[in-house]
């Protein structure tokens, strides 16, 4: 249909037998391209490695496979014959298994439930659910993925890991012949990632076609037999994967050679101190923390998942209440669960999660960027805004930061990539011009360019003296980012390590010590 | 600003710029053969999918009804309607407030009813014995002479300005309950409602409340050089809310929580103090429509608007305000109530006896809320 396919991109001339054909599908969100005639095929029995920058399209170009979006143009074929689904059940009837990046599950129903929430088995010829088959069955279908929890266990009490399994499981369950993974590991543990790959290879071998999107190379590097690129909606690049070392699929998908992943580091921390923390204590999440942030300074705080990361900096910030401690900004008592006094004295806060926490989604960037800093342009008694001069300043901001968008003041936060929607969080807050950050994982499910941004944005901060408290799970990160590194462990801060002590081993081993039951 | 998303964007993105071909899709047969067609389609779309969709939807409707009812177009039919207007407009921007914090204020109909009775027996000046003796403000509050501000010089403006603040403490109770103490809003209004209507029954008995002072009438028919008074009452209401909803940090804060109160809080928003200030809004405004509704009707009703709240909240909605907060606009607030007094004119000049009209009234209504699901939809698809 479209003569230009050849030449454009990687060679993509129908394989015999191919699974799934993508022929020059385009798609536009808003007037803008966010797949440009992408030709891409599957092989069956084989793992199809998708990668590329956040907004690069991977993301819509599976909820066209899924059914979820329709194609502007170009065509899709299944198994040789033209496939459309109108509705994802279209695709599910036809037999493509998505595993989709946002949990679907219900948290207020059982695992079973979940499983079986689209046709309950029941008792022959009556419409009353047969519990115990449902128990059976779901029984047999977490075994598959290794996964050892009840049926009836309700899905609020798993932890994120196994949410993310029982999704792979009930997918699973449907024994569709091609499956979409989705970023599927962010949730899960060391232990329940190595469980899925094996699931993924057994796949593999019953000649099922998996399509594996991720941020974390290595991991696609590890399982993949073909590696496909997007960048900016077009397919760049295409091979097996031994072609495609995990620097090359970098310089792919950015476009450039990234000098590093990292900026270099720009700032020093200095005498002054700004946040004093001591003694802060909630009975089974914190214990006695101290600590401090400098002026200048990037203070990391490492700990694994529920060692109370979180939850301090949500109490420092005041979202959270605490039981006893005191937080000192400069040489003020900072009062307790008081988010806007925290405000008042140059603190800002941005939160693990922004969908929920960080962003209106439905609100234009430039008013999302306007938030915490709204009432410095509005004049004193009447409330009345400048308008002009918020619209400036907002605009200001979102370029400094490079948002990519088409119109600040028209366009909704959640039409941006994961990147930039975290980036106009950060601007919100530089709006204000903090002194004291707190971050929680700033660059979670972010592309590498993003990333880069984000380092340097921070960096920069801290240059011009702001003091920042940089929490992350990615040890790499503060390694490269912190002045200091702090490790908590069950809601005690464990270890210490200036910037001359770096080494992973030795601050992985504080995060992992006393680990009864978790060992490294 | 930030509540324009769904009207707006659909138009303006997939109206005049597109190029058109990409909806036929390559293999389309002759372009010009479809294209009048497409146009119509195009056309619709844009009706369907514009801001202004239910003022479109109530002239329509106007057009359609005329020939059957020629007394519609009648010189005094309109005005009637057009007066109809304003006391609805003022009690609907209330709530318009409320609905974008993701409440709701069940509770304005009573605030209005116990308003104009306090207004009432504030300056009446003179009462029967025979209907007001058995009454709890006898002897006290009123006499046969009226009321305690009966005959004084500020008398009216006095007794209106107390309207305006037991209002307001009303609505303040409903925000204080709902942003302090979370209490869900509708339980809240739902009792202060049955509360204070109650209360508006028990203290003159249920009597009407007549004999209300001229400088009081006044304010219901009256007229400013050429301009009736409700009318200016009305649209500086309505001028001052879409200023404050559009122009302030108020109005910013007040879409920001009703989008999501969590961000709101962490980004610093006095989430309590904003919804508290938008129910005392919304009873506020329901004391002011109390004023005009009294004014005009030229006594205190123990039973004011109490079958109201359904053209309250339901103007609001079927012009596309969101009960799960963060949309709203005054100008959709007013298409709203311009459908909601045409549609009551309309059905009383159609002579239904009283329980018809309400059927009738009923599945218009269901329609127009089918039409907006089916434009939100359609807004959706657009994108």
């Amino acid at each position: 249909m479209h003569a230009s396919m050849e030449g454009r991109g990687p060679s993509m001339e129908a394989p015999e037998g191919a699974a799934f054909q993508f022929l020059g599908v385009t798609k536009s969100f808003f007037g803008v391209p966010v797949l440009r005639e992408v030709s891409l095929s599957l092989r069956p029995g084989s793992v199809l490695g998708l990668v590329g920058e956040n907004g690069a399209g991977k993301s819509t170009l599976m909820n066209v496979m899924g059914g979820v979006l329709r194609p502007d143009g170009g065509r899709m074929l299944l198994g040789g014959t033209p496939y459309q689904p109108q509705e994802p059940g279209d695709a599910r009837a036809a037999g493509i298994g998505f595993i989709h990046q946002e949990l679907n599950l219900f948290t207020n129903l059982s695992v079973a439930e979940n499983m079986f929430i689209e046709s309950f088995p029941t008792l022959r010829r009556t419409p009353a659910i047969d519990k115990r088959r449902m128990a059976e069955r779901t029984r047999e279908h977490l075994a598959q993925i290794g996964l050892d929890i009840s049926p009836g266990a309700l899905v609020e009490t798993l932890s994120p890991g196994e949410r993310q399994l029982v999704e792979i499981a009930k997918v699973l369950a449907m024994q569709p012949r091609i499956f979409i993974f989705d970023e599927p590991t962010t949730s899960l543990t060391a232990k329940e990632t190595g469980l899925l790959f094996e699931v993924i290879r057994r796949l593999r071998t019953r000649r099922a076609s998996i399509i594996y999107i991720s941020h974390i190379l290595g991991h696609v590097a590890e399982l993949a037999d073909e590696v496909a690129v997007l960048r900016n909606g077009e397919l760049v690049a295409t091979g097996p994967t031994a072609e495609y070392p995990v620097p090359r699929m970098i310089s792919c998908m950015v476009g450039r050679d990234l000098k590093s992943i990292f900026p270099p580091k720009a700032s020093a921390p200095q005498e002054e101190v700004l946040l004093r923390v001591e003694k802060l204590s909630q009975p089974g999440i914190v214990r006695d923390v101290d600590l401090t942030v400098h002026k200048g300074e990037i203070v990391g705080l490492f700990g694994l998942m529920g060692s109370g990361r979180t939850e301090l900096a949500r109490m420092i910030f005041g979202v959270d209440r605490y039981e006893r401690g005191t937080v000192r900004v400069g040489n003020g008592l900072l009062p307790r669960g008081d988010p806007r006094a925290a405000i008042e004295r140059g603190m800002a806060f941005v939160t693990e999660n922004r969908r929920e926490e960080g962003l209106l989604m439905n609100v234009s960037i430039a008013d999302n960027i306007g938030l915490v800093a709204l009432p410095e342009f509005a004049r004193a008694v009447t409330g009345h805004l400048r308008r002009r001069r918020l619209q400036e300043a907002t605009a200001q901001k979102a370029q400094e930061l490079h948002i990519k968008a088409t119109s600040y003041e028209a366009q909704p936060a959640k039409s941006l990539s994961g990147g930039n929607q975290q980036k106009v969080v950060l601007a919100k807050w530089l709006l204000a011009a903090p002194r004291i950050l707190l971050v929680d994982e700033p660059t979670r499910g972010i592309d590498v360019g993003a990333k880069y941004d984000v380092y340097t944005i921070i960096g920069e901060l801290a240059r011009r003296g702001s003091g920042v408290l940089y929490i992350s799970s990615e040890l790499e990160e503060l390694l490269a980012v912190a002045d200091r590194i702090l490790v908590m462990n069950r809601g005690e801060l464990v270890g210490q390590f200036e910037r001359s002590e770096f080494a992973e081993e030795r601050v992985m081993r504080a995060a992992f010590r006393q680990g009864d039951e978790v060992r490294p | 600003m930030n509540t324009e998303s769904r009207p707006r964007e659909p138009a303006a993105g997939g109206g005049a710029r597109d190029p058109g071909p990409a909806a036929d899709g390559p293999a389309g047969p002759g372009p010009s053969a479809r294209r009048p067609h497409a146009r119509l389609r195009r056309l619709g779309r844009h009706l369907l999918l514009s801001e202004y969709f239910v003022l479109y939807l109530s002239i329509l409707y106007m057009l359609a009804l005329g020939p059957f009812l020629p007394q519609l177009f009648a010189a005094q039919n309109l005005a009637d309607m057009v007066s109809n207007i304003w006391p609805l407009l003022v009690v609907a921007i209330g709530q318009n407030f409320v609905l974008i914090t993701a409440g709701i204020d069940l509770s304005q109909t009573s605030n209005m009813a116990l308003t104009s009775v306090i207004g009432a027996v504030l300056i009446v000046t003179s009462c029967d014995p025979v209907l007001f003796s058995k009454c709890p403000l006898w002897g006290t509050f009123l006499t046969e002479h009226g009321g305690p501000l009966a005959g004084m010089a500020l008398g009216v403006p006095i007794a209106i300005l107390i309207m305006l603040v037991i209002g307001s403490l009303i609505g303040w109770v409903n925000g204080v309950a709902v942003a302090r103490f979370k209490m869900p809003a509708f339980m809240v209004t739902l009792t202060t409602m049955m509360f204070f209507s109650a209360v508006a029954i028990y203290l003159p008995k249920s009597e009407n409340i007549q004999n209300l002072p001229h400088a009081f009438n006044v304010l219901g028919k009256g007229r400013i050089g050429p301009v009736p008074i409700p009318l200016l009452v009305g649209a500086g209401v309505a001028v001052g809310a879409h200023l404050l909803l559009s122009r302030t940090l108020f109005g910013r804060r007040l879409y920001a929580v009703g989008t999501n109160p969590v961000a709101s809080t962490i980004s610093g928003i006095p989430t309590a103090r904003i919804i508290t200030r938008a129910y005392v809004l919304a009873g506020f405004c329901a004391a002011l429509a109390s004023v005009l509704y009294s004014a005009r009707l030229e006594m205190g009703r123990p039973t004011l608007a109490r079958t109201q709240f359904i053209d309250i909240v339901g103007a609001n909605v079927i012009a596309g305000v969101s009960l799960s907060g963060g949309k709203g606009k005054i100008t959709w607030t007013l298409f709203g109530v311009i459908f909601f007094v045409l549609l009551a004119n309309t059905l009383n000049l159609l002579d239904l006896p009283f329980y018809s009209i309400d059927i009738v009234k009923g599945l218009v209504i269901f329609g127009a809320a089918f039409l907006d699901v089916l434009r939100t939809r359609a807004a959706a698809q657009g994108h």
